[in-house]
């Protein structure tokens, strides 16, 4: 039995330790986020958060996850309230297939946690593990954009709001 | 063994009909889609072929609709665009809707998703039969309160008439209403009048997408589900020679070890475990190998070797010239679909019963192939569409679905499902097929096209499933069906010949198609088909010709086209691009132009571009580019955006990246260290899509219309770059580097 938290909550999974940890996302803990792309770290479809560090969870072995805080695109919102990421790829209309997005947005979440204000530099560099057939790209790079905005406006209201109280 | 012996009856029944059918090009009026070239009752789009209004649009009790379609979502975001068609005319809000796509079991038939075609199938069928839909509402309502229809107007679900009164749509359709045959003509609403169509609708499936919600087949998880997994050969045509799976079924969590022929494949409980025991029977099997692959390095002289059926798909003028401006031997590897996510399939059987969960382009097809397989009734074999990942083409999707039916036979109902390796996406997915063309064209005295001759050599871009043949599979199994006959698209559309025929006004023209019946790598349709190739020889042409009469490409395009629609497009590109005012490029980049109507019979699109040339290194990156496209009336605007942009980052893919790679027995690009795709590094800097809008005209489908101007532009500006005409693709980076060397050693100067 290993015990990690998921998308903040605790979980304990049994599945093989040597389990790659995304099929125990997928088939173990039914987690559509992550997808199988190629298994061989190549892709990124298979990104997810582990202690907010970015990782090909189709090579990561579920035994080394013990006590770790896993994020998956789940964890970023849901339909009704999507969060600003979410959000600002659906306003930017961020996807073909979207077999590749959920990878990308859990690459670009890190990448924002990191770098609230990425350039265009910072963002292709961010994004290079991460594939995509269908070339959203360009609307993939907006979004991220989109969302470093949205992030900074939220971020200075709040402070607006504490410095006038 | 009875079940051998039905299946074999069946199969001299199909191996008869097939000969027949490939013995002519046009014996078999195939086409991309599956549908006939000839219509049958004259009704509009797919209408045609599945007349009776409410097998498309049902109105319920509440006055929602659900309206049916038989293409496909495959990320080109039809499932949107089709829904606003209807909402439109139905003029009945979008999210009253509900969307069933391709179902044996439930929707018509329309082929295969595929060729650009599905708007103007299914949009024109779901847009006539919403407005007779409609019209069939506003009558009722009229003869119930003994009005006029004239009088009466639909709106929001509701048909209201003089003094007040109204009817939700709900309210007026009874159980016969909407049984009926449309009709040839319908009242459609004024493109002026749009509230939906036209319009960036934003698409209804990508909140999902986003949010980790269930979007693909993928993701599909049926009560009592266990995962399948196959053992492939390693070479085409491989036999299974020797083995012993015992140490495979005595896995802890395997279910059953599925041996017929050289097909094999492993069921368990959970999908790692599938995993694992596939590796493990892998490392079992014996092969005995046969394959003889064409000599990579001399690709073209290999398919251009091969016997050949030709035929003549222009021939005006005198296209013989004593001598040539221009002459030139264009190839394009083997390209792979590449989807990022390897094809997957459900299966299950009940009883008698078989259905699978497919992501394949064409529902019916499929069944039909599967019933044929199986030796099962079609009506007991049912394809219902799920989501994969884009496709761009027939990639796995067809083979993994009789896979899952082979491995749901074995356990009887229990749901097998059934994803493909990477390794197997990229060693067994049907390739688009490397290709030749050989362009010869002369300039007369007054700087116009004196003659042109284009030939083009490839094999079959249509190997989809009817026949099982098609499959591998089919192929692999103790009792094989034959290998499918090649099929030969024919002309307007064409197959290895789409777009060899020039828009351009040419007096003296020919062109030849040499079909290859012989298939050196397993292949079928990918994006664009032929038209990438022709496009990219065509427009290199075009440009080495305005070069040598001192012309500038755009002017010289110009001067050879007469159609109003492309002269736009062109114009309109160059303008927004700031083409005749481009500043000197600064060492190491350079401008291309190029243009194509898809087909010569689906969306226009012009493309110019500049890009940056590392002196070092050859990368080649697009700094700008700026596309025009006319794809008659816009449904979604956003969505031909999208589709544009995509197609230009595809393209440029293609064009830089990829190929497929084998040795004389095997395919040797089986991930994506071995087979690249463009990344992030290599994203165009800006792209800009401009749309030429076209109320009232028909639909034309634009998710191949930047393919191959994009190829072409690039090509086009490396050559602006380096003076060097690049013939062969990929334009990879040692390619390029070696073009740049090349040039800057005569004109090297110090300064
Ligand atoms: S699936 Fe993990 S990197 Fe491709
Ligand atoms: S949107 Fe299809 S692979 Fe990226």
């Amino acid at each position: 039995m290993i015990t990690f938290t998921v998308n903040g909550t605790q979980r304990s999974v049994t599945s093989d330790p040597d389990t790659p940890l995304l099929y125990v996302l997928r088939d173990e803990l039914a987690l559509n986020g992550a997808k199988f792309g190629c298994g061989l770290g190549q892709c990124g479809a298979c990104t997810v958060l582990v202690d907010g560090e970015a990782l090909f969870s189709c090579i990561t072995p579920v035994m080394l996850l013990e006590g770790r805080s896993i994020r998956t695109v789940e964890g970023l919102g849901t339909v009704d309230e999507p969060g600003p990421l979410q959000a600002a790829f659906i306003a930017e209309q961020a996807a073909q297939c979207g077999y590749c997005i959920a990878g990308m947005m859990m690459r670009a979440q890190e990448l924002l946690e990191r770098i609230p204000d990425p350039d265009d530099d910072d963002i292709l560099a961010a994004l290079e593990p991460q594939l995509c057939r269908c070339g959203t790209h360009m609307r993939v790079i907006r979004a991220v954009k989109r969302a470093a905005q949205a992030l900074a406006q939220a971020q200075a209201l709040a402070q607006a709001s504490e410095g006038a109280r | 063994m009875t079940h051998a012996i039905s299946r074999r009856d069946v199969l001299r029944g199909t191996g008869a009909l097939v000969l027949a059918f490939s013995l002519s090009r046009h014996a078999f009026a195939l086409t991309e889609t599956g549908a006939s070239e000839t219509p049958l009752r004259g009704l509009p789009g797919s209408l045609d072929s599945t007349p009776l209004l409410d097998a498309w649009i049902r109105i319920e009790p509440n006055g929602n609709a659900t309206v049916f379609t038989g293409k496909a979502e495959l990320g080109q975001g039809i499932r949107t665009a089709l829904m606003q068609v209807a909402a439109e005319e139905l003029k009945l809000p979008i999210a009253r809707l509900t969307l069933i796509t391709a179902d044996t079991g439930r929707t018509p038939n329309e082929g295969y998703t595929a060729a650009s075609h599905s708007v103007q199938d299914s949009g024109t069928a779901l847009r006539n039969a919403a407005a007779q839909v409609r019209e069939i509402l506003i009558g009722e309502a009229a003869r119930r309160v003994g009005a006029s229809a004239s009088e009466l107007s639909a709106r929001d679900g509701v048909v209201i008439g003089p003094g007040g009164f109204h009817f939700g749509y709900g309210d007026l359709v009874s159980e016969q209403l909407l049984h009926v045959d449309a009709q040839p003509t319908s009242i459609l609403t004024d493109p002026r009048d749009f509230t939906v169509m036209d319009r960036p609708v934003p698409r209804v499936d990508i909140p999902a997408k986003v949010t980790g919600g269930a979007a693909y087949v993928q993701d599909m998880r049926l009560p009592g589900m266990v995962h399948g997994r196959i053992v492939r050969p390693p070479s085409y045509g491989a036999r299974l020679a020797a083995l012993d799976a015992g140490p495979v079924e005595t896995m802890p969590g395997v279910l059953k070890v599925v041996r017929d022929g050289a097909f094999l494949g492993v069921i368990a409980e959970k999908e790692w475990t599938a995993i694992q025991a596939m590796r493990r029977l892998a490392a079992l099997a014996r092969w005995d190998e046969t394959a003889e692959l064409p000599d990579e390095a001399r690709l073209p002289d290999a398919l251009m070797a091969l016997p050949s059926r030709d035929t003549t798909i222009l021939d005006v003028g005198q296209p013989v010239a004593p001598s040539y401006a221009v002459d030139g031997l264009f190839s394009r590897p083997y390209l792979a679909h590449g989807s990022i996510g390897p094809s997957c399939a459900i299966a299950r059987m009940e009883g008698d019963a078989l259905t699978v969960w497919t992501h394949t382009q064409g529902v019916y097809p499929l069944r039909n192939a599967l019933a044929t397989l199986l030796a099962m009734p079609q009506d007991k074999v049912r394809c219902i569409h799920a989501e994969g990942a884009g496709c761009y083409g027939q990639n796995g999707a067809d083979d993994v679905g009789a896979d899952a039916a082979l491995l749901a036979r074995a356990v009887p109902g229990r749901p097998v499902r059934v994803q493909w390796m990477r390794e197997q996406e990229h060693a067994w997915e049907p390739f688009g097929p490397g290709m030749v063309a050989h362009l010869r064209a002369a300039l007369g005295p007054d700087g116009s096209i004196a003659a042109w001759q284009h030939d083009v050599w490839s094999q079959s871009h249509m190997m989809r499933p009817g026949p099982p043949g098609t499959l591998l599979a089919a192929r692999d199994i103790a009792d094989p069906f034959p290998p499918a006959p090649p099929v030969d698209l024919p002309m307007p559309e064409g197959g290895g010949d789409r777009n060899a025929v020039p828009l351009y006004v040419l007096p003296n023209a020919r062109a030849v198609n040499h079909f290859l019946p012989e298939m050196p790598l397993r292949g079928s349709s990918m994006r664009s088909l032929g038209g990438y190739l022709n496009i990219f020889a065509i427009e290199s042409t075009m440009d080495d010709l305005a070069g040598l009469s001192g012309q500038d490409p755009v002017d010289f395009r110009l001067h050879h086209l007469a159609d109003e629609r492309a002269r736009t497009v062109v114009t309109e590109a160059a303008e927004r691009f700031g083409w005749k005012s481009r500043p000197k490029a600064p060492a190491g980049s350079g401008y291309g132009f190029a243009f194509a109507r898809y087909k010569n019979l689906e969306a226009y699109c012009a493309i110019a571009l500049e890009i940056a040339i590392d002196q070092d290194t050859g990368r080649t990156v697009i700094q700008r580019a700026v596309a025009a496209v006319d794809t008659g009336q816009v449904v979604n605007p956003d969505g031909v955006r999208n589709q544009i942009e995509g197609g230009i980052v595809q393209a440029t893919s293609w064009t830089l990246f990829e190929s497929v790679r084998f040795d004389r027995r095997r395919i040797t690009s089986i991930d994506w260290a071995s087979y690249p795709i463009l990344r992030f590094a290599h994203v165009p800097r800006h792209i800009e899509v401009h749309i030429v809008g076209r109320p009232g005209l028909p639909f034309l489908g634009a998710g191949e219309a930047a393919q191959g101007p994009t190829g072409a532009a690039i090509a086009n500006a490396v050559r602006d770059v380096t003076g060097r005409r690049l013939r062969t693709l990929p334009l990879d980076a040692a390619t390029v580097r070696a073009a740049m060397t090349a040039s800057s050693l005569p004109t090297h100067s110090p300064s």
